[in-house]
């Protein structure tokens, strides 16, 4: 059968991917696996000295784990967030990203809670969480939040992978023992039946739509964590939405920057084409334009209305962490807006320096928005010992920082060596409508 | 001068208890009185002690009787339920402080706290250029709408009925929520390990915080320990100024030791009010206004340089320092 013999030659044309290990990748995923070991090493010591191997102290009592944190937990969210307009909406040319964009989703969601786990002065007692809840703290509202859509979002990568085990089972003749045995286990009887096509199809629908609902919940809740407490820079009702904007805004800078490097290491110009990144750069472009305006309205209402406690915030970012500021708020959205904005502007290249300078600006927004609130608290800090005052991180907390990256790329990497990064069923289901209806939509 | 003080204050203090924090000591000995009848284990001394019973009654019991502290641990389950009929008040009188750092020191030694660990700091506040500085002691506020006991998501910190808010540390998971919900940074976390905590001859118990634990939060706690022995928390007894006045608002009374004052009448005539009003954590500690002083504030930098260091921010000090004063 035609469907049958296509199959197989898509998998002809991706097994390189998953088995070729060129001397590159093994050089890369030596370096990354150096990295995550040197962040364990990390993790030793500050589990076995305590939390005073960092620079965490009274008054900024969350450093850049929390920002880590956040970071990685919101781009879980925004990954989700597309990927289920992605599908929900059936995009026209979703199908070569989706993929990049649902392991995004999981594996930030897999990293980002270990950053608040190295918060926790007592690791050892966290089963208290369970056996002693208080549903008042938002706290538990954001474990609650996490699980949840944890699990949701694997229910629903499992699901986009399905339909490709399965093609995989069917072809991976030559593919040594236990590979073959694990894509038949992870196929779960999955034969590409109509019946089962349509129930697939309708599941991860329906999936698509509540990890949406999913994300916007969870996004909201760790908004809260911080909006809800009286702290000057924190206690603000735009919070919520200013999360959500600032999550899409690094998720889809995540996915631009992911789609160029795989384009460029698997040689994938054919599926991830520039129209992708075209797309992408407009998302990006409106989001940069949200993100910018709600960046500007949270501060400009504390420096309007100049309430003590804000000015003195206010005070402290124009002071001590002028150029931060400079960076996060202006760079980090101007550069983007004026790279974006221009269509002659707009290749390949100068989408994904964009969306890194995106990513840079919002890592350091999210710096401004923790530690100097934390500095600058109600009552003056009146210490004499600096690192009370002001907050440095530690060589530890870099170390594990850079760790969950590397295990990010690492994970990625892996899973890439597993299924192929551009599903395969989506490209069939593609070219079956296409013979349905052959004109209408146009890439893939 | 101060010896006198103190002398005259501790009898003070004597009247005081007969009138009103006796009866948390009363409810105390009459719940162990039964116990200790039923028991039979103690041998009558033949001292007599007068208590109040919480229904109001004077009663005489014999003084071995009496639960007595140390002994008597308050174990974490017991100390989330407060001593009845209580609802504990601070009042400080900022007036009078001179930052002699008494309160300070005096509670750093009763809960084994290090240099740096400070449950009462006192801070140098000046509101504005033009504005007066002040001395401010700052415990922990034990606010009714108590922030940080919101955020807890383990319950390790609790609002109890007598007022008090307290941190059981072996249930605190350290998140330090609490820390950053905190607009009175009252708060403090054991950043690492220290041999102190290792120190186990005094079970643990919330009400006094001893021993400490690494990786978990801790705070002012308002001494329940003293305070169900009739006695006042630590700072307060300490105080050579009588700065700080605690009592009991259920009663309307307060002492800072030498002088037992009506609550009311006290905020009433001198102004009382308390710190970020605005944020609605309705503290349970009140402060007097810093009029017509009992010192000038500069009588306050006769301190340790390490400490007079920790106040260079303020305007006062940097003018000072200009002129070459300090």
């Amino acid at each position: 059968m035609d469907i049958v013999k296509r199959k197989t030659e898509l998998v002809n044309e991706f097994s390189p991917m998953l088995e070729k290990s060129t001397k590159t990748s093994k050089i890369w995923i030596s370096f990354l696996i150096f990295i995550i070991l040197v962040g364990l090493v990390a993790f030793v010591i500050q589990a076995v000295k305590g939390h005073i191997v960092t620079g965490m102290r009274d008054n900024v009592v969350w450093g850049i784990y929390i920002i880590n944190f956040i970071f990685f937990v919101c781009l879980s969210y925004s990954g989700a967030f597309i990927s289920g307009i992605l599908h929900f909406f059936k995009t026209p040319w979703k199908n070569s990203i989706s993929r990049i964009v649902e392991v995004i989703t999981v594996l930030s969601l897999i990293i980002g809670p270990i950053f608040i786990l190295l918060c926790i002065g007592r690791l050892d007692r966290l089963h208290f969480l369970f056996i002693y809840p208080r549903i008042q703290s938002p706290i538990t509202w954001d474990i609650i939040a996490i699980m949840t859509d944890l699990i949701g979002c694997f229910i629903y990568l499992y699901l986009t992978f399905v339909p490709d085990f399965a093609i995989l089972r069917d072809n991976s003749e030559n593919a040594p023992k236990w590979r073959q045995k694990l894509y038949k286990t992870l196929a779960i009887k999955y034969y590409d039946t109509p019946t089962q096509r349509e129930a697939l199809h309708k599941i991860t629908r329906t999936m698509s739509a509540m990890i949406i609902a999913l994300a916007i919940i969870a996004y909201s809740v760790l908004a809260w964590i911080f909006s809800l407490t009286v702290q000057p820079g924190w206690n603000s009702s735009i919070f919520a939405p200013y999360f959500i904007v600032a999550g899409l805004y690094s998720g889809v800078s995540v996915i631009i920057i992911a789609m160029y490097l795989i384009r460029k290491f698997y040689h994938l110009d054919h599926y991830i084409r520039k129209v992708h990144f075209m797309g992408a750069g407009a998302i990006l472009l409106i989001i940069s334009l949200l993100f910018g305006y709600f960046t500007f309205s949270e501060y400009f209402s504390r420096w309007f209305s100049h309430k003590v406690s804000d000015i003195q915030l206010l005070d402290t970012l124009f002071t001590r962490y002028f150029w931060e500021f400079i960076f996060a708020n202006y760079i980090g959205v101007l550069v983007p807006v004026a790279i974006l904005f221009f269509k002659k502007f707009r290749t390949i290249k100068t989408i994904t320096f964009a969306a890194v300078v995106a990513i840079l600006g919002l890592y350091m927004n999210r710096y401004l928005i923790i530690v100097p609130t934390l500095e600058s608290p109600y009552l003056p800090i009146q210490d004499n010992r600096p690192e009370f005052i002001h907050y440095t991180a530690t060589w530890i907390e870099w170390a594990l920082s850079f760790a969950g990256i590397a295990a990010f790329i690492l994970f990625f990497i892996l899973i890439m060596r597993l299924v192929p990064i551009i599903p395969m069923s989506g490209i069939i289901d593609y070219e079956r409508d296409q013979k349905r209806k052959p004109k209408g939509s146009n890439n893939h | 001068m101060a010896d006198n003080k103190t002398e005259e204050g501790s009898n003070n203090r004597r009247n005081f208890l007969r009138l009103g924090l006796m009866s948390s000591a009363g409810v105390v000995a009459a719940a162990s009185l039964i116990s200790n009848l039923a028991s039979d284990d103690v041998e009558p001394s033949g001292e007599k002690i007068r208590v109040l019973t919480p229904d109001g009654k004077m009663v005489e019991v014999d003084a071995n009787s009496i639960n007595k502290y140390p002994e008597a641990l308050i174990t974490p389950e017991e100390s989330r339920k407060g001593i009845p009929d209580k609802k504990f008040v601070m009042v400080i009188d900022l007036s009078k402080c001179k930052n002699a750092r008494n309160c300070v020191e005096s509670c750093q030694k009763a809960h084994k706290l290090d240099e740096h660990e400070e449950f009462m700091k006192i801070q140098l506040i000046q509101n504005n250029e033009e504005g007066s500085p002040y001395w401010l002691p700052k415990p922990c506020f034990h606010c009714d709408e108590p922030p940080c006991v919101t955020v807890c998501p383990t319950g390790a910190t609790f609002k109890r009925d007598d007022g008090i808010v307290l941190i059981d540390s072996d249930r605190c998971i350290g998140c330090k929520f609490c820390v950053t919900s905190c607009p009175y940074s009252a708060r403090q976390f054991n950043w690492g390990h220290k041999e102190k905590f290792d120190d186990k001859s005094q079970p643990y118990s919330p009400e006094t915080q001893v021993p400490a634990a690494e990786g978990t939060v801790m705070k002012c706690d308002f001494c329940p320990d003293m305070l169900r022995q009739g006695k006042l928390p630590h700072c307060a007894s300490a105080c050579p100024m009588g700065v700080i006045y605690f009592g009991d608002k259920n009663e309307d009374i307060v002492t800072n030791g030498s002088e037992t004052v009506s609550f009311s009448q006290l905020i009433k005539d001198r102004g009382g009010y308390r710190h970020l009003e605005h944020l609605g954590t309705k503290p349970n500690v009140y402060y007097l206004p810093a009029v017509n002083r009992q010192f000038p504030v500069e009588r306050g930098f006769d301190v340790d340089e390490k400490i007079l260091e920790r106040y260079k921010d303020v305007p006062l000090v940097k003018d000072l320092k200009e002129q070459g004063k300090l």
